[in-house]
């Protein structure tokens, strides 16, 4: 398969400080690349790097196969969707849209011509003549993509463009970006640190943390099989311990938590020794509840308790168990109706798959 | 209640109305007045034109008054010419403490009153002041230079004058640029001329133009700098009306060289304004 981008170990330093340390990816042609991460990560650098605004220290960049580096941004053949925008104020948005055709020279006719296309294929025709400050935020945010698809570029840079609007224009936005991007057949490569909007658009994803990718996947990858701690944290809610390997029988480990609270798990291929130190991640929604213990026979994780907390926010509800010895997990409520009269303090039993916790060795 | 902050409203007006009233309205009225009537004998006075008659018939004062006009927009040009990179280098280059080192930079020499900043250029520019004596002890000049009493002269004074005039609005609008917008602009394929013509000067517009109204009416108006830098050649419409008033004691042509000052710049105000698509409000508020 073509890619479109390469990365070959970039790094990017400022003074003392390392924000992009050895990064190294591909973006195949005409796919969906998400880097996903805290704020403060270094994915920005990365999109910066990309789009020309800052040279890296170190490595490569190539679009198309060929080598970004000394290339002016005005030169590259990637555009990119701002953060807020950037929409010109003093252009209306004809003039807007027909800016980077202008600075390629592109006859009048020929431009207009174009614009009308390309406002057409974003659902927003006969806006030419709107001032930037008359439309609404998804307007907006559609003409900004329009604005960058218009010159028809190897690769659309894409820098957390939902951040400023509210959560139901969000929702919206993010099967249109997916549409949009499935209708200009057009790689893009978006940076967030939302992971429902990474999760739900991209093709593969990036999890970035303190200059380095943690693990490169799809969606389901990064939610079903994380490869570090952080991603396993990162990406979905869990419940976290730290714990001591009490056991170890080929892939099966037993595992000691410090408050005392015994679980089973699977290895996953991970070397963990008795003794050792570690990380457990267990999923909410992973964990099954029951009124009757005998209904939980075939999981080899099992806890009676009683619910401390009912955390009710419609279908991602959640309550609280605490077990005997004080423990408190983090359980999603099935919304199928058996579980509508719990209340603070019924007693309940949970149990769930040792397949389903996920164990790291603790680092240093 | 309603009372007491109709009284408060009343107390806040006075000191306006009577600054506007006092110092604006009555001179002017009176200055008007003035300047129509004619002097027809021994403490008597008749209303006539005859004093903007003798304006307009006096080749002199036409003259003088259309150098004045064209040379304050020159100085106004070049005051923009070299304070559009100042600002644009304070506003989107210098970060933190550089930047507002800088921006204090500009206001340093308003420390000093304008008499003294004055006598700073002309012991620079006379004949045994510095640039002088450089350019002999360089070997380029075989006697004293003087650089001083010419339009050259008076025309750095001018520029020097008003360099913080236009800095600063420049710099106020410059800043509520957003950067991305330019990052943007060479995204798209923009080179940095077009970048700047396309976008940096539309945004900085309304700067641009109130700064160039307070350098030009500064300009029209200096009466010290022309007096001191320029030479004969170099007469400026404000030494004629004090000329009128104190020298030759003729109020009467004087209040109306005045009130021809304040027509010429508000016409150059506001055919500017008209030229550039800019309001007084926008340019202002």
């Amino acid at each position: 398969m073509a890619t479109d981008l390469d990365c070959n170990t970039l790094t990017k330093r400022f003074g003392d400080t390392t924000a992009v340390r050895d990064v190294s990816f591909s973006v195949e042609q005409g796919s969906f690349f998400s880097i996903l991460g805290p704020s403060g990560c270094g994915k920005t650098t990365i999109m910066r790097m990309i789009a020309g605004f800052l040279e890296p220290t170190g490595g490569d960049i190539r679009i198309k196969g060929k080598s970004m580096l000394n290339v002016p941004p005005n030169k590259r053949p990637v555009n990119m969707v701002f953060q807020h925008l950037a929409l010109f104020p003093m252009m209306n948005i004809a003039e807007n849209i027909g800016y980077g055709l202008r600075r390629a020279g592109l006859p009048k006719p020929e431009i207009t011509r174009r614009v009308g296309e390309v406002l057409e294929r974003v659902n927003l025709p006969g806006i030419e003549n709107r001032k930037v400050d008359e439309l609404s935020g998804g307007q907006k945010q559609r003409v900004a993509i329009a604005r960058c698809m218009v010159l028809e570029p190897d690769v659309l840079l894409l820098d957390e463009p939902l951040g400023a609007l509210d959560l139901k224009l969000r929702e919206h936005m993010k099967i249109e970006l997916k549409a949009l991007q499935a209708t200009f057949d057009t790689t893009f490569v978006y940076i967030t640190h939302d992971q429902s909007e990474a999760l739900v658009m991209s093709d593969q994803i990036a999890v970035m943390n303190g200059g380095v990718f943690e693990q490169v996947g799809t969606a389901r990858d990064l939610y079903y099989r994380p490869d570090t701690a952080f991603v396993a944290g990162f990406v979905g809610d869990s419940n976290r311990w730290r714990g001591k390997v009490e056991q170890a029988d080929g892939d099966r480990i037993a595992l000691r938590t410090a408050e005392g609270l015994l679980i089973n798990s699977a290895t996953q291929g991970r070397d963990l020794r008795p003794g050792e130190e570690a990380e457990i991640f267990l999923r909410p929604e992973a964990i099954r509840v029951a009124h009757d213990s005998a209904d939980l026979a075939q999981f080899d994780n099992r806890i009676s308790g009683e619910v401390s907390s009912l955390l009710f926010n419609g279908a991602a509800s959640r309550i609280l168990v605490r077990d005997e010895i004080g423990e408190e997990i983090e359980v999603t409520l099935p919304q199928s109706g058996e579980f509508a009269n719990l209340a603070k303090g019924a007693p309940v039993h949970i149990g769930w798959g040792g397949d389903q916790t996920t164990c790291f060795a603790s680092r240093g | 209640m309603r009372n007491q902050a109709r009284l408060g409203f009343y107390l806040l007006l006075t000191p306006l109305l009577l600054w506007l009233g006092l110092l604006i309205i009555i001179p002017h009225i009176d200055m008007a007045l003035l300047s129509l009537r004619e002097r027809v004998g021994v403490g008597r006075y008749a209303s006539s034109l005859a004093n903007y008659g003798t304006f307009f018939g006096e080749p002199l004062y036409m003259w003088t008054f259309a150098r004045t006009a064209m040379m304050s927009v020159l100085a106004t040009v070049i005051t923009l010419i070299i304070a559009f990179p100042v600002s644009y280098y304070i506003a989107k280059m210098a970060k933190g403490r550089t930047q507002s080192a800088l921006f204090l930079l500009c206001l340093v020499p308003f420390w000093v009153s304008e008499l003294v900043r004055t006598f700073g250029w002309m012991i620079l520019l006379r004949e045994t002041g510095l640039f002088s004596s450089l350019l002999q002890w360089a070997g380029l000049a075989d006697g004293p230079v003087e650089m001083l009493y010419n339009d050259a002269a008076m025309m750095v004074g001018l520029v020097y004058t008003s360099m913080l005039f236009m800095v600063v609005p420049l710099v106020t609008t410059l800043e509520s640029l957003d950067d991305a917008v330019i990052e943007a602009g060479y995204d798209l394929g923009g080179s940095g001329f077009s970048v700047l013509r396309e976008i940096v000067i539309p945004h900085a517009m309304p700067g641009i133009v109130s700064g160039s109204i307070v350098v030009f009416m500064l300009s029209l108006g200096n009466y010290l700098t022309p007096t001191m830098l320029g030479g004969k050649d170099s007469l400026w419409f404000t030494e004629l009306i004090y000329s009128q008033f104190i020298v030759r004691f003729n109020w009467e042509l004087g209040a109306a060289f005045g009130f021809m000052l304040l027509f010429l710049s508000s016409v150059i105000v506001w055919g500017t304004l008209r030229l550039t698509g800019q309001t007084l409000e926008k340019t202002m508020g």
